[in-house]
Protein backbone atom coordinates (compact mmCIF):
# COMPACT_ATOMS: atom_id res chain seq x y z
CA UNK A 1 0.00 0.00 0.00
CA UNK A 2 1.32 3.32 -1.19
CA UNK A 3 1.64 6.19 1.91
CA UNK A 4 0.20 9.10 -0.06
CA UNK A 5 -3.54 6.91 -1.01
CA UNK A 6 -4.00 7.33 3.24
CA UNK A 7 -2.73 10.69 2.69
CA UNK A 8 -5.06 11.29 0.29
CA UNK A 9 -8.56 9.76 1.76
CA UNK A 10 -7.41 12.01 4.89
CA UNK A 11 -7.14 15.61 2.56
CA UNK A 12 -10.20 14.16 1.18
CA UNK A 13 -12.13 13.98 4.51
CA UNK A 14 -10.46 16.92 5.60
CA UNK A 15 -11.99 18.98 3.17
CA UNK A 16 -15.41 17.86 3.23
CA UNK A 17 -15.35 18.49 6.79
CA UNK A 18 -14.10 22.22 6.50
CA UNK A 19 -17.39 22.31 3.91
CA UNK A 20 -19.56 21.65 6.65
CA UNK A 21 -17.72 23.77 9.34
CA UNK A 22 -18.12 26.76 6.95
CA UNK A 23 -21.64 25.97 5.26
CA UNK A 24 -23.75 24.13 8.25
CA UNK A 25 -26.04 26.31 10.45
CA UNK A 26 -26.90 24.67 13.21
CA UNK A 27 -24.26 24.04 15.59
CA UNK A 28 -24.40 20.50 16.78
CA UNK A 29 -23.49 19.52 13.07
CA UNK A 30 -20.84 21.86 13.02
CA UNK A 31 -19.43 20.08 15.91
CA UNK A 32 -19.59 16.52 13.75
CA UNK A 33 -17.93 18.32 11.28
CA UNK A 34 -14.92 19.25 13.70
CA UNK A 35 -15.27 16.01 14.51
CA UNK A 36 -14.06 14.64 11.03
CA UNK A 37 -11.69 17.40 10.54
CA UNK A 38 -9.80 15.23 13.96
CA UNK A 39 -10.13 11.92 12.22
CA UNK A 40 -8.49 13.20 8.98
CA UNK A 41 -5.31 14.25 11.26
CA UNK A 42 -5.41 10.72 12.91
CA UNK A 43 -5.47 9.30 9.85
CA UNK A 44 -2.37 11.04 8.91
CA UNK A 45 -0.87 10.44 12.23
CA UNK A 46 -1.35 6.93 12.15
CA UNK A 47 0.07 6.56 8.55
CA UNK A 48 3.47 7.89 9.71
CA UNK A 49 3.38 6.04 12.35
CA UNK A 50 3.88 3.08 10.07
CA UNK A 51 7.47 4.63 8.72
CA UNK A 52 8.53 7.01 11.30
CA UNK A 53 7.98 5.35 14.86
CA UNK A 54 5.00 4.79 16.81
CA UNK A 55 5.01 8.57 18.22
CA UNK A 56 2.29 9.29 15.75
CA UNK A 57 -0.30 6.43 17.21
CA UNK A 58 0.41 7.93 21.01
CA UNK A 59 -0.19 11.43 19.28
CA UNK A 60 -3.80 10.20 17.76
CA UNK A 61 -4.58 9.02 20.88
CA UNK A 62 -3.46 11.93 22.73
CA UNK A 63 -5.96 14.06 20.30
CA UNK A 64 -8.81 11.11 20.73
CA UNK A 65 -8.40 12.54 24.77
CA UNK A 66 -8.85 16.34 23.35
CA UNK A 67 -11.65 15.56 20.80
CA UNK A 68 -13.41 13.83 24.04
CA UNK A 69 -12.94 16.99 26.44
CA UNK A 70 -13.10 19.08 23.27
CA UNK A 71 -17.07 17.68 22.16
CA UNK A 72 -18.35 17.74 26.13
CA UNK A 73 -17.73 21.45 26.60
CA UNK A 74 -18.80 22.27 23.13
CA UNK A 75 -21.71 20.53 23.47
CA UNK A 76 -22.71 22.45 27.10
CA UNK A 77 -21.67 25.17 25.82
CA UNK A 78 -24.65 24.59 22.69
CA UNK A 79 -26.64 23.28 25.09
CA UNK A 80 -26.80 26.84 27.56
CA UNK A 81 -26.99 29.19 23.99
CA UNK A 82 -30.31 27.34 23.49
CA UNK A 83 -31.20 27.47 26.66
CA UNK A 84 -30.66 31.45 26.52
CA UNK A 85 -32.26 31.45 22.66
CA UNK A 86 -34.29 29.09 21.91
CA UNK A 87 -32.10 28.33 18.76
CA UNK A 88 -28.94 26.89 17.85
CA UNK A 89 -28.53 28.92 14.82
CA UNK A 90 -25.30 30.33 14.05
CA UNK A 91 -26.36 33.00 11.94
CA UNK A 92 -28.28 34.00 14.65
CA UNK A 93 -25.13 34.47 16.82
CA UNK A 94 -24.23 38.11 15.56
CA UNK A 95 -24.11 40.05 18.96
CA UNK A 96 -20.04 40.31 18.47
CA UNK A 97 -20.33 41.21 14.74
CA UNK A 98 -19.16 45.29 14.60
CA UNK B 1 13.09 -0.68 -1.93
CA UNK B 2 11.03 -3.00 -3.80
CA UNK B 3 7.71 -2.38 -4.32
CA UNK B 4 5.10 -4.74 -2.64
CA UNK B 5 1.22 -4.98 -4.04
CA UNK B 6 -0.77 -5.85 -1.56
CA UNK B 7 -4.54 -6.83 -3.72
CA UNK B 8 -7.00 -7.90 -0.39
CA UNK B 9 -5.40 -4.75 1.69
CA UNK B 10 -5.59 -2.63 -1.43
CA UNK B 11 -9.19 -3.70 -2.01
CA UNK B 12 -10.27 -3.23 1.18
CA UNK B 13 -8.81 0.12 1.62
CA UNK B 14 -10.63 1.28 -1.43
CA UNK B 15 -13.92 -0.15 0.20
CA UNK B 16 -13.69 1.52 3.28
CA UNK B 17 -12.15 4.38 1.44
CA UNK B 18 -15.55 5.34 -0.61
CA UNK B 19 -17.76 4.22 2.23
CA UNK B 20 -16.06 6.83 4.46
CA UNK B 21 -16.52 9.46 1.73
CA UNK B 22 -20.10 8.50 0.71
CA UNK B 23 -20.88 8.95 4.56
CA UNK B 24 -18.98 12.10 5.10
CA UNK B 25 -20.64 13.79 2.54
CA UNK B 26 -23.99 12.77 3.93
CA UNK B 27 -22.57 13.47 6.65
CA UNK B 28 -22.57 18.17 5.91
CA UNK B 29 -25.18 17.37 2.98
CA UNK B 30 -28.02 15.75 4.67
CA UNK B 31 -31.22 17.66 5.66
CA UNK B 32 -31.95 15.35 9.15
CA UNK B 33 -29.81 16.28 11.80
CA UNK B 34 -30.31 12.90 13.41
CA UNK B 35 -29.38 10.93 9.87
CA UNK B 36 -26.22 13.45 10.31
CA UNK B 37 -25.31 11.63 13.53
CA UNK B 38 -25.66 8.13 12.44
CA UNK B 39 -23.67 8.92 8.95
CA UNK B 40 -21.24 10.49 11.64
CA UNK B 41 -20.80 6.74 12.83
CA UNK B 42 -20.42 4.99 9.55
CA UNK B 43 -17.37 7.85 9.40
CA UNK B 44 -15.68 6.88 12.10
CA UNK B 45 -16.74 3.03 12.05
CA UNK B 46 -14.55 3.11 8.26
CA UNK B 47 -11.16 5.58 9.99
CA UNK B 48 -11.22 2.78 12.62
CA UNK B 49 -11.01 0.10 10.10
CA UNK B 50 -8.24 2.40 8.65
CA UNK B 51 -6.52 2.49 11.44
CA UNK B 52 -6.52 -2.07 11.75
CA UNK B 53 -5.57 -1.59 7.71
CA UNK B 54 -2.44 0.40 9.43
CA UNK B 55 -1.96 -2.56 11.66
CA UNK B 56 -2.52 0.68 14.41
CA UNK B 57 -4.80 -2.19 16.89
CA UNK B 58 -4.68 -0.21 19.77
CA UNK B 59 -5.67 3.37 18.23
CA UNK B 60 -8.41 1.38 16.60
CA UNK B 61 -9.98 0.29 19.83
CA UNK B 62 -9.96 3.29 21.47
CA UNK B 63 -11.04 5.17 18.19
CA UNK B 64 -14.36 2.34 18.42
CA UNK B 65 -14.49 2.81 22.33
CA UNK B 66 -14.51 6.54 22.47
CA UNK B 67 -15.98 7.95 19.31
CA UNK B 68 -18.80 5.19 18.50
CA UNK B 69 -19.25 4.54 21.84
CA UNK B 70 -19.02 7.91 23.63
CA UNK B 71 -19.00 10.95 21.56
CA UNK B 72 -21.95 9.89 19.59
CA UNK B 73 -24.05 9.12 22.41
CA UNK B 74 -23.13 12.51 23.42
CA UNK B 75 -24.21 14.11 19.95
CA UNK B 76 -27.80 12.09 20.51
CA UNK B 77 -27.88 13.64 23.42
CA UNK B 78 -27.20 17.17 22.18
CA UNK B 79 -29.54 16.76 19.38
CA UNK B 80 -31.79 15.11 21.77
CA UNK B 81 -31.72 18.40 24.51
CA UNK B 82 -31.77 21.18 21.68
CA UNK B 83 -35.13 19.57 20.76
CA UNK B 84 -34.25 19.65 16.79
CA UNK B 85 -37.30 18.88 15.05
CA UNK B 86 -37.11 14.94 14.18
CA UNK B 87 -37.11 14.66 9.98
CA UNK B 88 -36.10 16.88 7.37
CA UNK B 89 -34.84 20.19 8.21
CA UNK B 90 -34.66 22.68 5.37
CA UNK B 91 -32.21 25.61 6.77
CA UNK B 92 -29.15 23.42 8.12
CA UNK B 93 -27.45 25.03 5.11
CA UNK B 94 -26.88 28.15 4.48
CA UNK B 95 -27.52 28.94 1.36
CA UNK B 96 -25.12 32.40 0.71
CA UNK B 97 -22.19 30.36 2.32
CA UNK B 98 -22.67 27.55 0.63
CA UNK B 99 -20.76 28.16 -2.92
CA UNK B 100 -18.06 29.92 -1.16
CA UNK B 101 -17.91 26.66 1.14
CA UNK B 102 -17.46 24.46 -1.34
CA UNK B 103 -15.17 26.80 -3.61
CA UNK B 104 -12.92 26.87 -0.70
CA UNK B 105 -12.84 22.69 0.05
CA UNK B 106 -12.50 21.96 -3.44
CA UNK B 107 -9.06 24.62 -3.81
CA UNK B 108 -8.17 23.52 -0.06
CA UNK B 109 -8.00 19.38 -1.57
CA UNK B 110 -6.37 20.26 -4.30
CA UNK B 111 -3.35 21.66 -2.80
CA UNK B 112 -3.40 19.75 -0.42
CA UNK B 113 -3.33 16.76 -2.52
CA UNK B 114 -0.91 17.91 -5.15
CA UNK B 115 1.90 18.78 -2.06
CA UNK B 116 0.89 15.11 -0.47
CA UNK B 117 1.42 13.53 -4.07
CA UNK B 118 4.68 15.77 -4.89
CA UNK B 119 6.12 14.89 -1.41
CA UNK B 120 5.89 11.42 -1.00
CA UNK B 121 5.56 10.20 -4.40
CA UNK B 122 5.58 6.47 -4.33
CA UNK B 123 6.48 5.98 -0.67
CA UNK B 124 5.19 2.74 0.54
CA UNK B 125 3.56 2.04 3.82
CA UNK B 126 5.66 -0.49 5.58
CA UNK B 127 5.51 -1.37 9.45
CA UNK B 128 9.11 -1.12 10.61
CA UNK B 129 8.68 1.18 12.82
CA UNK B 130 6.06 -0.84 14.82
CA UNK B 131 8.91 -3.11 15.90
CA UNK B 132 9.98 -0.47 18.35
CA UNK B 133 13.42 0.32 17.61
CA UNK B 134 13.55 2.03 14.48
CA UNK B 135 17.00 2.15 13.35
CA UNK B 136 17.47 -1.89 14.09
CA UNK B 137 14.16 -2.76 12.95
CA UNK B 138 14.10 -5.40 10.17
CA UNK B 139 10.84 -6.97 9.03
CA UNK B 140 9.69 -10.36 9.93
CA UNK B 141 9.70 -10.90 6.35
CA UNK B 142 13.67 -10.14 5.91
CA UNK B 143 14.41 -12.64 8.37
CA UNK B 144 16.15 -15.84 7.43
CA UNK B 145 13.89 -18.69 8.18
CA UNK B 146 16.13 -19.75 11.25
CA UNK B 147 16.12 -16.05 12.41
CA UNK B 148 12.21 -16.15 12.16
CA UNK B 149 11.96 -19.92 14.10
CA UNK B 150 14.18 -18.14 16.53
CA UNK B 151 12.10 -14.86 17.30
CA UNK B 152 8.75 -17.35 17.15
CA UNK B 153 10.48 -19.00 20.25
CA UNK B 154 11.24 -16.22 21.78
CA UNK B 155 7.81 -15.29 21.65
CA UNK B 156 6.28 -18.63 22.76
CA UNK B 157 9.05 -18.72 25.32
CA UNK B 158 7.73 -14.94 26.93
CA UNK B 159 3.63 -15.63 26.11
CA UNK B 160 3.69 -18.36 28.57
CA UNK B 161 5.59 -16.19 30.77
CA UNK B 162 2.21 -13.64 29.85
CA UNK B 163 3.83 -11.05 28.34
CA UNK B 164 4.40 -10.02 25.08
CA UNK B 165 7.36 -9.05 22.98
CA UNK B 166 8.33 -5.65 20.33
CA UNK B 167 7.37 -7.12 16.52
CA UNK B 168 4.31 -8.82 17.56
CA UNK B 169 3.22 -6.86 20.46
CA UNK B 170 2.51 -3.60 19.21
CA UNK B 171 -0.01 -2.44 21.57
CA UNK B 172 3.56 -3.01 24.18
CA UNK B 173 5.24 -1.04 22.05
CA UNK B 174 2.36 2.08 21.79
CA UNK B 175 2.33 1.81 25.61
CA UNK B 176 6.10 1.99 26.46
CA UNK B 177 6.06 4.81 24.37
CA UNK B 178 3.40 6.87 26.24
CA UNK B 179 4.81 5.61 30.07
CA UNK B 180 8.09 6.42 28.57
CA UNK B 181 8.50 8.96 26.03
CA UNK B 182 4.86 11.01 26.57
CA UNK B 183 4.55 10.79 30.50
CA UNK B 184 4.46 14.02 31.10
CA UNK B 185 1.58 14.84 28.08
CA UNK B 186 -0.15 11.90 29.27
CA UNK B 187 -0.64 13.26 32.91
CA UNK B 188 -1.35 16.70 31.51
CA UNK B 189 -4.21 14.64 29.36
CA UNK B 190 -5.89 13.65 32.68
CA UNK B 191 -6.11 17.19 34.01
CA UNK B 192 -7.12 18.08 31.08
CA UNK B 193 -10.58 15.59 31.21
CA UNK B 194 -10.85 16.52 34.69
CA UNK B 195 -11.07 20.24 33.99
CA UNK B 196 -13.37 19.96 30.92
CA UNK B 197 -15.42 17.36 32.83
CA UNK B 198 -16.23 20.03 35.86
CA UNK B 199 -16.03 22.84 33.08
CA UNK B 200 -18.93 21.01 31.12
CA UNK B 201 -21.16 20.75 34.31
CA UNK B 202 -20.76 24.03 35.67
CA UNK B 203 -21.66 25.63 32.35
CA UNK B 204 -24.56 23.35 31.49
CA UNK B 205 -25.59 23.32 35.27
CA UNK B 206 -29.59 24.96 35.57
CA UNK B 207 -29.55 26.83 38.74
Amino acid sequence: MLLNQFLILSAVLFCIGVYGVLARRNAVLVLMSIEMLLNAVNINLVAFSTRWGVSGQVFALFIIAVAAAEVGVGLAIVLLIYRNRTSIDLDELDEMKG
Amino acid sequence: METTFDLPANIAFGVIAVAIIVAAIRVVTTRNIVHAALWLVVVLGGVGAIYILLQAEFVAVVQYLVYIGAIVVLFLFGIMLTRAPLGEMLDLTNRTMRVGAIITAVILVTIMVFSVVDSFRDEEVDFIAYSGDVAAAQTFADLSAEEQETVLDEVAAIGAEGTDLGPVGRTETVSDSIFRDYLIPFEVISALLLAALIGAIVIARRD
